[in-house]
């Protein structure tokens, strides 16, 4: 695209995302009831909360796959909710996203995949895609000859993997990580949280990442926010998130099946 | 059950009778958006003649076997039928013209289409469910690629194209089929028999064959497109939109053959 003005640059002040109020419901069944938060350029928040209290959902609505009931998502200070067309396509441009289930395309190989966005976003040409997908895939510790195999041939903790390379390779300005480590050993999954770490600090990029394992979280995050009954009950310094004085905070943290989370089971 | 006041009877018959029209305007109201939607795409760049192709060999050439073999016996039967029947009042010489003529207007498009919608709308249907289950059309749009361009408009574009070709290679094998029995059963001499297919022939019947064919190849990836593109909720949800698209399209391929005829032959 040629554009003889330069592109908007936010002021610092601005806050890469900021979602106020965000409503959504899917029929009687309540999942955002009310999420209000502010993300810094550069920053990297992680999102922490119970199974099916609504984390994928919220950064699916930030990126318009599902749409908000009601409330506001800015992104660089432009509103986005209700964007469609083309203006959604040049906001899209900024986000990277690794889908939970890694959402890899079955139909063609892995390094497709993670060029898909160099290829068809940036009208890169095929050989040096491919050269630029075996790098990053070396990043996330796959060797060059995973390339040409197809999604279907790779273990579940390779097809994150996979899916995560395919996230960073255009190097987007906001990351969304929908709980990277899942299905990962613990050292790879080590290594996984040191790459988002770098992606934050040596692209500078704005990390929006949902995880259970709380060793990550702490590594991963500069704050971190719980979502609960569709509200960010608790939101402070990833270094406080031990001794937040909030009981449900303790009680997830803690992985204690006691306390005021109750979960609707049958003992 | 003490709905025996006949006035509530009446008005829930009638709510009935509302609720049906509604959910049948509800959809036919979807579909046309999607189409038009579609149709839109078809026309604006980017264009992604990667998979135009490779939809182009999927339906064109891969269908070519048994759109050959439908066509084939087709044409043999419909020379036996009419061989039969018009000796009754002594008229075996129009066997040919009537091979001729019928699969060129109507057995060449219909047959082809039929098993075309089974072959090619199913799966597409099934392909496109499944990537909308498993997230990768969610994924498509976070790589800055639209759906709709990149999945749907090089199938309906494949469609629109290459049936009439399969219909063209169709009509000439079925044409053969009544010429190897008309010749070697029913004893025609082979130069008359090719005469007489030529004799009567006129391009209209050939050039409506054609069109059709064109029609019923891009309902088929509508429908394809649609039931998959709109799938909801697992395994089951895709078998369904399969059923949905082939069931579809062979009835819009009816209902258009008709309307389609009405339009080029009705004085
Ligand atoms: N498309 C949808 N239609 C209907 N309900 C949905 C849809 N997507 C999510 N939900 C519901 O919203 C709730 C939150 O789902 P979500 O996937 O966001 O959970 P989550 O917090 O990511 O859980 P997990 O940690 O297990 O991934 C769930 O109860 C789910 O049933
Ligand atoms: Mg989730």
């Amino acid at each position: 695209m040629i554009s003889t003005t330069p592109a908007y640059q936010p002021p610092p002040s601005v806050p890469k995302l900021s979602l106020t109020n965000v409503h959504k419901a899917f029929g009687q069944k309540v999942v955002l009831d009310g999420v209000s938060i502010d993300i810094r350029p550069g920053e990297s928040v992680v999102v922490i909360g119970g199974s099916g209290t609504g984390k994928s959902v919220l950064l699916k609505s930030i990126l318009g796959l599902i749409t908000p009931d009601s409330g506001s998502i800015l992104i660089d200070g432009q509103e986005t909710v209700g964007l469609r067309g083309r203006k959604r396509d040049t906001v899209l441009r900024k986000f990277g996203m690794l889908f939970q289930g890694a959402a890899l395309f079955d139909s063609l190989p892995v390094w497709e995949n993670v060029a898909f966005g160099l290829i068809q976003g940036e009208g890169m040409a095929r050989g040096p895609a491919r050269d630029k997908a075996v790098e990053k895939l070396a990043q996330v510790g796959l060797g060059p000859e995973v390339a040409d195999l197809f999604p279907s041939e790779l273990s579940g903790g390779m097809q994150k993997r996979v899916g995560l390379a395919r996230a960073i390779a255009d190097e987007p300005e906001i990351i969304f990580f929908d709980e990277p480590t899942t299905g990962l050993d613990p050292i790879m999954a080590d290594v996984i949280n040191d790459l988002i770490v770098k992606c934050v600090k040596e692209l500078g990029a704005t990390a929006l990442s949902i995880t259970h394992d709380m060793a990550s979280a702490r590594k991963i995050a500069d704050r971190i926010a719980m979502l609960h009954k569709g509200r960010l009950i608790w939101t402070g310094p990833a270094s406080q998130v031990f001794d937040s004085g909030n009981p449900y905070v303790d009680q997830f943290v803690h992985g204690r099946a006691s306390g005021p989370i109750t979960m609707a089971v049958r003992a | 059950m003490n709905s025996t006041n006949p006035v509530t009877a009446f008005l829930d018959f009638l709510a009935l009778v509302g609720r049906v029209l509604l959910a049948f305007f509800n959809r036919v109201g979807r579909l046309s958006t999607f189409t038009a939607m579609a149709v839109f795409h078809c026309l604006t760049p980017p264009f992604y003649p990667r998979t135009l192709l490779r939809q182009m060999v999927e339906i064109g050439y891969y269908s070519l076997p048994v759109v050959g073999l439908t066509t084939l016996f087709s044409g043999m039967v419909l020379a036996l039928q009419s061989h039969t029947g018009f000796a009754r009042f002594a008229a075996e010489g129009a066997v040919a013209t009537v091979v001729v003529i019928s699969m060129t207007r109507e057995l060449g498009p219909v047959l082809a289409g039929l098993m075309v919608a089974g072959r090619v709308g199913a799966s597409m249907a099934a392909e496109i469910g499944t990537m909308r289950v498993t997230e990768q059309i969610d994924a498509l749009s976070t790589l800055s690629t639209n759906p709709f361009k990149y999945l749907i408009a090089p199938r309906l574009l494949a469609g629109a194209l290459m049936l009439p070709l399969l219909v063209l290679v169709g009509d000439i094998i079925g044409v053969f089929g009544g010429y190897l029995i008309g010749t070697y059963k029913l004893g025609f001499n082979p130069g008359n028999y090719i005469q007489r297919t030529w004799e009567f022939l006129e391009t209209m019947d050939v050039v409506s064959g054609l069109v059709k064919a064109s029609t019923f190849g891009f309902i088929i990836a509508l429908m394809g497109c649609y039931n998959g593109y709109t799938s909801r909720g697992g395994a089951q949800g895709v078998g369904q939109a399969t059923r949905n698209a082939v069931v579809s399209a062979s009835i819009l391929i009816l209902v258009f053959n008709y309307l389609i005829t009405e339009l080029f032959f009705a004085r």
